[in-house]
């Protein structure tokens, strides 16, 4: 089992929800993202998914585009990432998940990338264009080498592509809040309740919701209904309005607090 | 060797679909609507009676005698898209789609548009059977297209700025794509070109295979025989797939995709898929692409914006690699000029897109004497005006 299951395992005995951060590796700087992940995990999020920038990202808002194009500019690829991962394994246990589209995955190799990112410590990998119809191989590379791999699952998913996305994912599922991109929104919508009696009616797998949870409020609504809740626009917008400067981990460590409050608990 | 992709949209390895979740059920319903429209002689029938009395089909194939007496070579013979309302062969997939997406119940129309042709195409079919309809476009291109982007807001479409990425092509399909995510209820994303998740490939193929159906039959009458080569720019690459598929069985027929050659062959500097490029995703297929070695998509550039794409059609990297097709690359330079002469010699300005296809019809004409060639002329130049002008400054001083 992964630290991903294990996280999952620990949650459900103390009886608490997750909070997963997503950040994209290496904005402002590669150099910076593991004292960024070490703030979010002082401010208490659980889990971190390490966006690798993609130069197209069709999934992506306008928040999380400028951040890859900021990170790519930067120097940043997925080996970088996983450069990143070590450091970050070195001295933290806390689950690691990448975050990225297909293309630069196919081009590292998915053998190559499963063996390295194992060995950096990476615990699963999420693919934002690879359905379930295309991820055999990838699926099988990643399981070889005890990676998790998690599918998304969405509003408009059938109950056909819900038990596929449930036969694929391990670690958890992650369930899409609305039909749109990555970004924050002020109220989450309606169909969050349905989609989760949906996969719940076919899959045991602890849930995450994201894309727009962006507030404590939003944490304190999914958090009864799901195991995990992920923030990265809200994350991500930090990061760019700090431009670097020396108080970014602080107020990504203050954010994370002040989200997981929202759980009804202090981190 | 078949010519129908696999149940997954498969040519070969090539194709597929590779969107966000959130967009595979809707691409599923669109497959589902779009082969039961298929097999409706109704559906058909309206789309024809469109195409014939709306549009202008059949376009005419006309024997260029001066061009091929200048080249003093093969006899060239021009499909003559051009001539189609709007001013190029887009209309034939706007009307096909825009008709699905009235029989699936769609209010509202979304489109991408490089050069403009298949945004104005599309701005049509929506005024002409009334739906919403956002156009999105690149800032560079609406720069370069500036008629184009008029014409679009004068049949009441609304023409949406895209400047992220290289604000080209490219970063108007993510928009489109973004917004598609975001609008699945009501909204049709009507793609302009052989491109993105199946079905798309096969289906804007279906809606252009009509180009080469009505000039295998027209050139067995005028010329008494099948053509030895086909010459057709590819882009992404709708007007050549439209034209090369009906004379694929035709073993004898050379097919000659034309792709971007720009300013040269470093990185950055061209759209040839075939010249640097590698199998790659992106924007929902698996196919040649133009990228670095992390995977980034490359930048391109050429001087005709509906050739300056990172991808090409899945369809084609498949008959690349059977070799049942030719893929080579014309210059910039070399488009102008073709432009210039076919403007001489016949009368006809092209878009800079089909000027690539002649450019290698003028390149192979003048050593294959005795040979039949077909030109596929996608569309008519007026909208280049601008960007001729720039490059021929001793005729505005003449």
């Amino acid at each position: 089992m992964t630290r991903i299951g294990q996280l999952f395992e620990r949650l459900k005995r103390e009886n608490r929800k997750g909070l997963i951060a997503y950040i994209t590796a290496g904005d402002p700087h590669p150099d910076r993202t593991p004292s960024l992940v070490d703030a979010l995990v002082r401010g208490g999020a659980d889990l971190i998914e390490l966006g690798v920038p993609f130069s197209d990202p069709v999934a992506d808002g306008p928040v999380i585009q400028r951040a890859g194009d900021r990170a790519i500019a930067a120097g940043t690829n997925l080996a970088r990432v996983l450069e990143i991962a070590s450091k970050i394994r070195e001295r933290s246990e806390v689950p690691l998940l990448l975050f990225t589209y297909l293309n630069p995955v196919l081009r590292y190799g998915l053998e190559r990338l499963s063996r390295d990112a194992a060995k950096s410590g990476i615990d699963g990998c999420l693919l934002t264009d690879a359905s379930v119809e295309e991820a055999e191989a990838y699926v099988g590379a990643m399981r070889a080498a005890g990676l998790d791999t998690i599918f998304l699952a969405a509003p408009t998913s059938t109950e056909r592509r819900l038990k596929l996305v449930a036969r694929y994912s391990s670690g958890f599922v992650y369930l899409v809040s609305r039909t749109g991109v990555t970004g924050e929104q002020a109220s989450l919508s309606a169909a969050v309740g349905p989609l989760v009696q949906s996969v719940r009616a076919v899959t045991d797998l602890p849930l995450a919701v994201g894309f727009g949870v962006s507030k404590p409020g939003h944490v304190a609504e999914l958090g009864r209904q799901v195991e995990a809740v992920v923030v990265g626009s809200a994350f991500m917008r930090i990061v760019e309005s700090s431009a670097g400067a020396p108080e970014l981990e602080g107020r990504l460590e203050a954010f994370a607090r002040e989200l997981k409050l929202g759980f009804g608990e202090t981190a | 060797m078949t010519q129908q992709p696999d149940s997954g949209g498969h040519f070969g390895p090539y194709g597929g679909r590779f969107v966000p979740e959130v967009l595979m059920a809707p691409i599923e319903e669109l497959e589902h609507a779009y082969l039961e429209a298929r097999s409706d002689p109704a559906f058909q029938a309206e789309l024809a009676a469109l195409l014939a009395d709306y549009a202008g089909r059949p376009t005419p194939l006309y024997h260029a005698r001066s061009l091929s007496e200048r080249l003093g070579g093969a006899q060239i013979y021009l499909k003559r898209e051009d001539l189609l309302h709007t001013g190029a062969h887009k209309i034939n997939n706007s009307l096909g789609q825009a008709l699905l997406a009235r029989r699936m119940g769609k209010k509202r129309i979304i489109a991408e548009t490089g050069a403009g042709q298949h945004g104005v195409a599309t701005a049509t079919v929506c005024a002409l059977l009334g739906f919403e309809c956002v156009v999105y476009m690149g800032e560079e291109d609406m720069r370069r297209q500036r008629l184009n982007v008029f014409r679009m807001r004068l049949l009441g479409a609304k023409v949406a700025a895209v400047s992220s990425g290289s604000r080209t092509l490219k970063d108007a399909i993510s928009e489109a794509m973004r917004d598609w995510v975001a609008n699945v209820g009501d909204t049709y994303y009507l793609l302009g070109s052989a491109l993105g998740s199946h079905p798309y490939p096969m289906m804007v193929r279906d809606f252009q295979k009509i180009i080469g159906e009505e000039a295998r039959g027209q050139i067995l009458k005028s010329a008494g025989r099948l053509p030895d080569a086909i010459f057709a720019c590819v882009g992404g690459g709708s007007n050549a797939i439209g034209i090369f598929h009906a004379f694929v069985p035709d073993a004898g027929v050379a097919l000659i995709g034309v792709e971007a050659g720009g300013r040269g062959d470093a990185a950055g500097e061209h759209a040839a898929r075939f010249r640097g490029g590698s199998p790659g995703v992106l924007q929902g297929a698996f196919s040649y692409l133009l990228q670095d070695e992390d995977g980034q998509v490359s930048s391109t550039h050429s001087v005709s914006a509906g050739l300056d794409y990172a991808m090409i059609g899945p369809e084609h990297a498949w008959l690349h690699d059977l070799s049942r097709a030719e893929y080579v690359a014309a210059s910039d330079a070399e488009a102008l000029a073709a432009a210039k002469l076919l403007s001489r010699t016949e009368g006809i300005i092209p878009a800079l897109e089909s000027a690539h296809a002649v450019a290698e019809a003028v390149k192979r004409a003048p050593a294959s004497p005795g040979k039949i060639f077909l030109v596929n002329v996608s569309g008519r130049g007026d909208k280049d005006i601008d960007i001729y002008r720039e490059n021929f400054k001793e005729l505005d001083e003449a």
